[in-house]
């Protein structure tokens, strides 16, 4: 079974980010979705900062100290770009201007509930950061994460365990074995990587899984 | 004649009392007024509650200002950001109290209370344990959650530019929470990197009318 990289993930996730979208990546996963839009397509990526048309890291020598994205490294504003102060940004998420808001979660569940902000580890001070804000916000939230936790638990659930980020946002899921779409009538499995059946996806998910009638092989480049 | 500097960053954070609420823009280590915030530490006001979206790094300015005992409370969106040790410590050990408030929400907040208006429904943190306890409402079919606005007595400001009247420019994304909290606090204090004279600030460029600042405090001016 081909079970797909980091990169991979994101490149699959990037494949469904269209020419004109406006944009946020959430840290993690979701960020290296920059690098994999398709050639002719013009993406602008927006950063809760205050950012909108962010580019790349700086190559060396041109970073500035001041410009920096959500996650606080050094970035780059690409030509067109511009900058607005914290309440502008968040009228940008909140306002629902925003196409897509691809986010790295904890766990979704098959209502659509997603929770990214917390595991109520106790040993350091909750944060949330943008996460409410960009879940409740956006036109569309899809997800991208490893399909189950380190244990091999299934991240997808029939309800959340964890506190959640925001009630039934999540439209798309993407793994590192499947494209899941969050849907009325449950979850309609779109996409699975090379090797993997139905019965091997529902082991390792919680909630029912329906396969897509034209359902497709998942297979990066 | 109108000239909002002050010789000294002491004299930007004298008469700050015991107990204000200190907004203290920033975004992680940019745009941030360490000087300022420093000089505060200094100046020794105690019981202070910091609304800021991070908690400082390493042991130099917000950082040291709550490492040194001088905060009670901070009104944040995300605490742990770089080296934030110094809160983590304090807050383990129970000194200081944490309001955590999603990121959009704080700065729509300011800038209700910069704006005169009595709060705002708001469809953030509905249904999640951050809106626990807050009035709801249900609008156009979607739920909402009641936001007061928050308001400071004494806003630490970092710009770019500023001229005597107190306009400012801002750099890149060192503007952040800047102009907003320029807005919302009784007393408004500025960081400028540089100070230009009246009218070379390009009228359509000024970020921040000196109508919402009170001191300016020139980087490098010190005597």
């Amino acid at each position: 079974m081909t079970v797909l990289t980091r990169q991979q993930m994101a490149w699959r996730a990037a494949q469904d980010l269209l020419d004109g979208n406006y944009v946020n990546l959430g840290i993690g996963i979701p960020t290296l979705a920059a690098r994999h839009i398709p050639a002719g397509r013009e993406v602008i990526f927006h950063s809760e900062n205050g950012v909108l048309g962010m580019g790349p890291a700086p190559k060396p020598g041109e970073e500035d100290k001041d410009l920096i994205d959500a996650g606080k490294g050094l970035c780059t504003l690409v030509a067109g770009g511009a900058f607005v102060h914290h309440a502008d940004s968040f009228v940008m998420i909140r306002g629902g201007h925003l196409d897509v808001s691809l986010m790295g979660a904890f766990e979704v569940s098959e209502q659509g509930d997603l929770a990214n902000w917390t595991t109520e580890d106790p040993s350091f001070p909750p944060g949330v950061g943008g996460a409410m804000d960009l879940a409740a916000g956006a036109k569309q939230v899809r997800v991208l994460m490893e399909h189950t936790s380190k244990k091999g638990e299934p991240r997808i659930k029939r309800r959340c365990s964890l506190p959640l980020t925001a009630p039934g946002v999540v439209k798309r899921i993407y793994t590192n074995l499947a494209v899941i779409d969050v849907t009325a009538e449950g979850l309609i499995v779109r996409e699975m990587v090379q090797g993997m059946d139905l019965a091997g996806l529902q082991a390792v998910t919680e909630p029912k899984l329906q396969l897509a009638a034209d359902w497709r092989t998942l297979s990066p480049p | 004649m109108i000239d909002k500097r002050v010789k000294t960053v002491n004299d930007a954070v004298a008469g700050i009392r015991d107990g204000s609420t200190v907004l203290v823009a920033g975004f992680g280590d940019v745009g941030i007024a360490n000087s300022t915030i420093e000089a505060l530490q200094a100046q020794g006001a105690r019981d202070l509650t910091i609304v800021s979206n991070n908690t400082g790094n390493g042991d130099y300015g917000l950082a040291r200002l709550i490492t040194s005992g001088h905060v009670r409370k901070v009104i944040c969106s995300f605490p742990r950001s770089g080296d934030y040790s110094g809160f983590v410590e304090a807050y383990n050990a129970g000194r200081i109290e944490l309001e955590l408030v999603p990121q959009g929400t704080i700065s729509e907040r300011l800038r209700c209370a910069a704006a005169g208006l009595g709060g705002f429904f708001c469809p953030v943190s509905a249904g999640t344990r951050l809106a626990q306890g807050k009035e709801t409402r249900e609008i156009d079919g979607r739920p909402y959650v009641f936001e007061k606005p928050l308001k400071g007595d004494v806003a630490i400001v970092k710009a770019h530019k500023a001229d005597r009247w107190g306009n400012l420019t801002y750099r890149k994304s060192a503007r952040n929470f800047n102009p907003i909290m320029a807005m919302a606090a009784d007393l408004t204090i500025v960081e400028a990197s540089q100070f230009v004279e009246l009218g070379e600030l390009d009228p359509e460029c000024v970020v921040t009318p000196g109508i919402f600042v009170d001191r300016v405090f020139v980087l490098g001016s010190h005597p």
